[in-house]
């Protein structure tokens, strides 16, 4: 057999690159009054002056919470009465980081300090004949969204005012959404990435996985990872609880077709054919029941549909599977057993990104079905109990009863349980059987562009619009579509709703700003009562600074924002019982059947399966590959590509190309190719090669977030490929919505396919 | 006193907190850095290992970059850590090439840069900051003649490698694999 070895420096690869730069400012005087300075202070000079420095510094800590992507770990930021940021770090107390953040909120700082921030309100005008933006003041701006505000509420309906939106800000602008009397909300989050998995969860034990995830890794025997690829997601607490569990001897299995970082640290790493995860998930269930593996007391207890789940699988048997997935039936076998020997303390982990092929709530209902056969929800080291505490309401006017919303808008998707983007995308080109016509965004962080597939349609939508506001941080792609452009500040320079998330206990953690506003950006809750004010809703902003409302919450909850600034992150004893089920416990699940639906009736009433089952995806047509895509532990989507720290890291993606491929397309690494995908769709920017055995042969693979094409972005611009821009076909998931983006095959293109681009 | 630093690769993900940890903590300009990583790819598809692991100067005990120094620039302290003065430094280059690890470069001020185990830290009692921020606590920081130090015993439980042991530099730097 073949072997090789590549050892990498990612030094040299662009994670961190390091400039060759000639000596110029050291000639012999430099030298001549560096001996003199040693004479003076002696050979630890440097080290004493460092003390020296130290003693010195006085660094103010203010608590934050992070930003850079939606784990929010709190910490606290290191800064001088300068405004300058020096570092920024975890807070031990705090369950999502333990003290630690991870590179991006290490790099956050970056946020604060990017030069090519958004730096004042822009309005679209037409200068001598041209559309371009112009500066304008906060008061002109805001006032013209009123009055657009107002116009669209009067001749269409508040309803058709739509807002789509991620993370902290998002929540201001609901809230002035809802005062205003539109529910037309939706969020890349769900229908773009775990809407499925919330779904098929449940559906099948009543309760949403949420975030952070409530799986015990940490006391895990067996984690079972079907393309959830742990680590290169940098999700904190759980990348912590996988190195914990890693000390602990747990097994690790892995399903991906690509030896990701998990898959690397797993026993047992089986590389799956894409798009076949619900044929294996099917076989596993087939052993664990034929063998007579699954949990007996618990399934009889707490599970709905044995029998005929048991009478389902019969069909998918390993020997089947083989065919389908090209993992050996042994192999199937042999792995369904250590998951069974080490029950309950299993998990089957929901995933985070799984909106792949559009039977996604599908595959998520066959990973659920599987922990409930292996009796490891509520179980210690499979699924705890979550619990969170709720923030107090700051009081306000009920909100107004808008005619239709969310729902409706994603009507022809029966189990959404959030609004779904695509849906409202649709739902803004004007036809005939729109019923419901959305006719303005406001679209605060997040860039669209980067995160919806399907660029047409996106496009399209937008073309159509009457009027559309974005709120951001940085100048993102979709701020070019823009009639306004409001520019937001950054975390660290913000006061924010309070965070309380599901975790083992709750908690809440504070924001409050570190340093003063950069340029004339404005906070997101600022920028909503603004708005308010001027459409006549200021019973619903009854408050001078953002801060009365976290000083009112918090003394609601038995503390004070004078004790929040002290320890940034507060713990609250447990109110709903036990992390786990007592043996024999009664449990009623939030089901139909009050059990854990292995059969599911809400389904069948639906007309869907009320179990899953496989069904057979597109394949690449010779010549082309599947388009995978994932991410890279130093960035979060495409927001952080231009932040001066975290580019530093890493500044492109790269094309991942198995030797084989390479061989027969006469690839070189570090090779610049373009890509072109099923529809024609060629890629703006051209990506390196990286030649690996860590890929598959029938698939090619990028980190998501790269290929930025708005030359406001100075290191981002032209740097790498989109994923996005090549994710023409998509998948509807018929349940919930959710958009397939796994059926995209590219060809490799040597040649700049465009000549006129500009790069 | 023997200052070491142990990476376990068997939980290092490769994220670069290290990384962009010790530029915020040692002002480490941007587009320099005094850590990496290092992923080394073995065997053919799907028969494969990874490993990841964070480098840095491995403070050897036996450090050619202090032995080539015209300027005693590059020097040894208390602890085993190497060091450099900026200010006795000239910036000749010699221990850059001398280093079989590639740890050290040249600061845009002129000096020679590298890796400190955060010694102003140490002082204060805290750990280097790599160590400090890894989410996935692969890194332990400890004194090797104390045998009842975290460093020590984990050397003692687990088996474990040097980069380039051929160039004798005997490394502070331990990997566990």
């Amino acid at each position: 057999m073949q072997y090789c070895i590549l050892v990498i420096d990612l030094r040299f690869m662009g994670t961190s690159r390091r400039k060759f730069i000639k000596i110029s400012a050291l000639g012999f005087g430099g030298v001549a009054v560096a001996a003199s300075t040693m004479e003076s202070l002696g050979v630890n000079a440097y080290l004493e002056g460092l003390a020296l420095e130290n003693s010195l510094e006085k660094l103010k800590q203010t608590a934050t919470y992070c930003e850079v992507c939606f784990w929010k770990c709190a910490g606290w930021v290191h800064s001088d009465n300068d405004g300058n940021i020096h570092k920024i770090i975890g807070n031990d107390i705090d369950p999502h980081c333990n003290g630690r953040l991870c590179p991006r909120g290490t790099g956050g700082v970056g946020m604060y300090t990017d030069t090519d921030r958004l730096k004042k309100p822009l309005v679209r005008k037409v200068v001598n004949g041209e559309e371009t933006f112009v500066e304008t003041s906060w008061d002109e701006a805001l006032t013209l969204i009123a009055t657009k505000m107002k116009d669209i509420k009067s001749v269409y309906g508040a309803e058709s005012f739509g807002l789509l939106k991620h993370g902290s800000p998002g929540s201001h602008f609901e809230h002035l959404f809802k005062a205003y009397g539109s529910d037309s909300i939706a969020e890349p989050a769900y229908a773009q990435c775990r809407g499925p998995r919330e779904t098929g969860f449940g559906l099948t034990f009543g309760s949403w996985v949420g975030s952070p995830e409530p799986t015990d890794i940490r006391d895990t025997k067996c984690l079972v990872l079907i393309g959830s690829h742990i680590g290169e997601n940098m999700h904190n607490s759980q990348v912590q609880e996988m190195s914990d569990a890693i000390d602990n001897g747990a097994t690790i299995i892995t399903v991906d077709p690509r030896l990701s970082t998990a898959a690397s640290k797993s026993q047992h790493w089986l590389a799956i054919k894409p798009s076949t995860d619900i044929a294996l998930l099917l076989a596993w269930m087939n052993v664990l029941i034929n063998e007579n593996l699954y949990d007996k007391e618990y399934v009889e207890k707490y599970a709905f549909g044995f029998d005929e789940l048991k009478a389902h699988v019969q069909q998918y048997t390993p020997e089947w599977a083989y065919g389908v997935t090209t993992i050996k039936p042994e192999e199937i076998r042999k792995t369904a057993r250590i998951m069974a020997a080490a029950a309950p303390a299993t998990i089957i982990h929901p995933g985070r990104h799984v909106t792949w092929y559009g039977d996604d709530t599908q595959r998520a209902r066959a990973m659920a079905i599987l922990n409930g056969l292996l009796g490891s929800w509520g179980r210690r080291g499979g699924f705890y109990f979550k619990e969170k505490i709720s923030i107090p309401k700051y009081p306000h006017p009920p909100y107004p009863t808008p005619k239709w919303g969310w729902e409706e808008i994603g009507e022809k998707y029966p189990f959404a349980e959030m609004g779904i983007t695509n849906e409202l995308i649709q739902a803004s080109i004007p036809s005939e059987e729109n019923e419901y016509p959305i006719k303005a965004w406001l679209v605060a962080g997040t860039n669209l562009n980067n995160s919806i597939p399907n660029k047409k349609l996106l496009e399209e939508a937008i073309e159509a619009l009457d009027f559309m506001v974005v709120v951001d941080t940085m100048p993102m792609e979709i701020t070019g579509y823009a009639d306004v452009v409001l520019p937001e500040c950054t975390y660290l320079e913000r006061y924010d709703g309070i965070r309380s998330a599901t975790n083992r206990e709750p908690s809440i953690a504070l924001r409050m700003p570190a340093v003063e506003p950069k340029y004339d950006s404005k906070p997101a809750w600022w920028i909503a009562k603004q708005l308010g004010e001027r459409l006549g809703l200021q019973d619903f902003f009854k408050y001078e600074d953002f801060k009365e409302v976290i000083a009112w919450q918090l003394k609601q909850m038995g503390t004070s924002l004078e004790e929040m600034e002290k320890i940034g992150v507060k713990k609250f004893p447990r109110e709903s019982g036990p992390m786990y089920l007592d043996e024999g416990q009664d449990h009623e699940f939030y089901t139909d059947s009050g059990k854990i639906e292995f059969y599911s009736t809400a389904l069948e009433s639906q007309g869907f399966d009320p179990m899953p089952k496989y069904t057979r995806h597109p394949e690449p047509e010779p010549g082309y590959y599947r388009l995978n895509y994932g991410r890279s532990p130093m960035h979060t989507f495409s927001r952080t590509v231009n932040n001066p720290n975290l580019n530093d890291l890493k500044s492109e993606n790269d094309l991942w190309i198995n030797p084989k491929v390479a061989r027969i397309l006469n690839l070189k690494k570090g090779q610049y190719v373009w890509l072109e995908n099923q529809d024609g769709v060629q890629s703006s920017f051209p990506i390196r090669v990286r030649v690996t055995e860590r890929i598959r042969w029938d698939s090619v693979y990028m980190v998501h977030g790269f290929g930025h094409n708005n030359k406001k972005l100075g290191r981002a611009h032209g740097k790498g490929a989109s994923d996005t821009q090549l994710i023409s076909q998509v998948a509807i998931d018929p349940i919930m919505g959710g958009t397939g983006m796994r059926g995209n095959f590219v060809k490799i293109l040597t040649e700049n396919p465009a000549k006129t681009v500009e790069v | 006193m023997r200052y070491a630093m142990v990476i376990d690769t068997k939980k290092c993900v490769g994220c670069s907190d290290c990384v962009v940890a010790c530029q915020t903590e040692n002002n480490v300009p941007i587009g320099y850095c005094r850590d990496w990583i290092t992923e080394r790819v073995e065997g053919t598809y799907p028969n494969l290992e990874l490993e990841l692991r964070s480098e840095r100067c491995n403070h050897c005990e036996n450090a050619p970059c202090v032995r080539c120094c015209p300027t005693g620039a590059s020097h040894i302290i208390d602890g085993g850590i190497v060091l450099v003065t900026p200010n006795e430094c000239i910036g000749c280059g010699a221990c850059i090439e001398s280093c079989p690890y590639d740890a050290r470069f040249q600061h845009p001020d002129g000096y020679v840069d590298k890796c400190t185990f955060c010694h102003h830290r140490l002082e204060k009692g805290q750990l280097p900051a790599c160590v400090s921020v890894c989410p996935t606590k692969c890194m332990y920081f400890g004194d090797l003649d104390n045998p009842n130090s975290e460093v020590s015993q984990l050397l003692k439980a687990r088996k474990h490698k040097t980069l380039a042991p051929e160039a004798g530099t005997k490394p502070h730097v331990y990997y566990l694999i």
